[in-house]
């Protein structure tokens, strides 16, 4: 976890929304996090260092760009396999999340979970193929669940 | 169709994901990597931003980092329920999306606290007002987490 002062917190606040689309955007959040410009930046310097930041650009949205689908895969794999399977799962391009979870036996049997986005179901069915393919025997079963609606999409809240 | 027949609306999804610079005039250093001014970068965003072809520009927090907890539950609802459900489980502040997906679990939702103490309290809220059972999933490792959306 990353130590954060006052200062840190404020400019947390004075992002959370976005950038400023502005010239000089730091210096616009500096100015609302009562600091200079060369501070604003040299502290978003050291969050993304340290992984407070995941990254600083622009946040697609799947369903306006056309990517209309999207399918959670759960795999069932064995525990042994997983330190391995895990991290290729995830390398892979068209994965854009790739987590271990804990099962709910009996109703629940899946510990991995690769999100697949695509323009259709069967681009989705495809991708997740190639998944099934790559973890072989050590996957004792799997499913896709996609999405049929959206029923809210707001932020992650963050103490500021 | 949504595809994106711009090509410097393209070069800024495709290109910009990540890696913006921290310097003084970051919309300057960025158009010089991917050929447009700084005035052409700085619209083209805004335009993504008010059509809702990005969702956000900026700095994206990790949340777990910062102290925060974020946890993904499902519950299996009866469908005829389902509406009424996902306004009790979305009246929540700490519910930060929800999907519908086709399952006999069929609802999923993530749980974002400022506390990692606060996340349970919320899930036995939403099982006692609406008297049903909420899996919780919270991760135990991170493989990956990222956006690779090529237009």
């Amino acid at each position: 976890m990353t130590m954060l002062d006052q200062i840190d917190r404020r400019i947390i606040a004075a992002t959370q929304t976005g950038l400023p689309l502005v010239e000089k955007p730091y210096a616009a959040v500096a100015r609302t996090a009562g600091v200079d410009e060369e501070e604003a930046i040299a502290r978003l310097q050291r969050l993304l260092a340290s992984g407070a930041i995941r990254r600083i650009g622009v946040i697609p949205n799947h369903y306006a760009l056309g990517l209309t689908a999207n399918g959670m895969s759960v795999w069932d794999v064995a525990d042994d396999a997983i330190d391995q399977a895990g991290p290729r799962i995830g390398a892979l391009d068209f994965v854009t999340h790739c987590y271990e979870r804990p099962r709910h036996l009996p109703f629940w049997p899946y510990n991995l979970f690769a999100m697949v986005h695509g323009r259709s179901r069967a681009e989705v069915q495809d991708k997740v193929a190639r998944i099934a393919e790559l973890l072989g025997a050590s996957c004792r079963g799997h499913d896709v669940l996609f999405s049929t609606r959206i029923l809210k999409k707001t932020g992650l809240r963050i103490a500021a | 169709m949504t595809r994106s027949r711009n090509p410097t609306e393209q070069a800024i999804i495709n290109g910009l994901q990540g890696g913006f610079p921290l310097t003084r005039q970051p919309f300057r250093d960025a158009g010089a990597e991917l050929g447009l001014s700084e005035g052409e970068i700085i619209d083209a965003i805004g335009g993504l931003l008010e059509a809702g072809r990005i969702s956000r520009f900026g700095p994206l927090w990790n949340a777990e980092r910062l102290g925060g907890a974020v946890c993904l539950c499902a519950m299996a609802v009866p469908p005829r329920r389902i509406d009424a459900v996902a306004d009790i489980v979305n009246a929540h502040p700490e519910v930060a999306h929800n999907y519908e997906r086709a399952h006999e679990l069929n609802m999923w939702f993530v749980i974002s606290a400022e506390k990692p103490a606060l996340v349970a309290g919320v899930i036995a809220q939403i099982e006692a007002e609406t008297g049903l059972k909420v899996y919780p999933m919270p991760k135990t490792r991170e493989f990956f987490v990222g956006f690779r959306v090529d237009v």
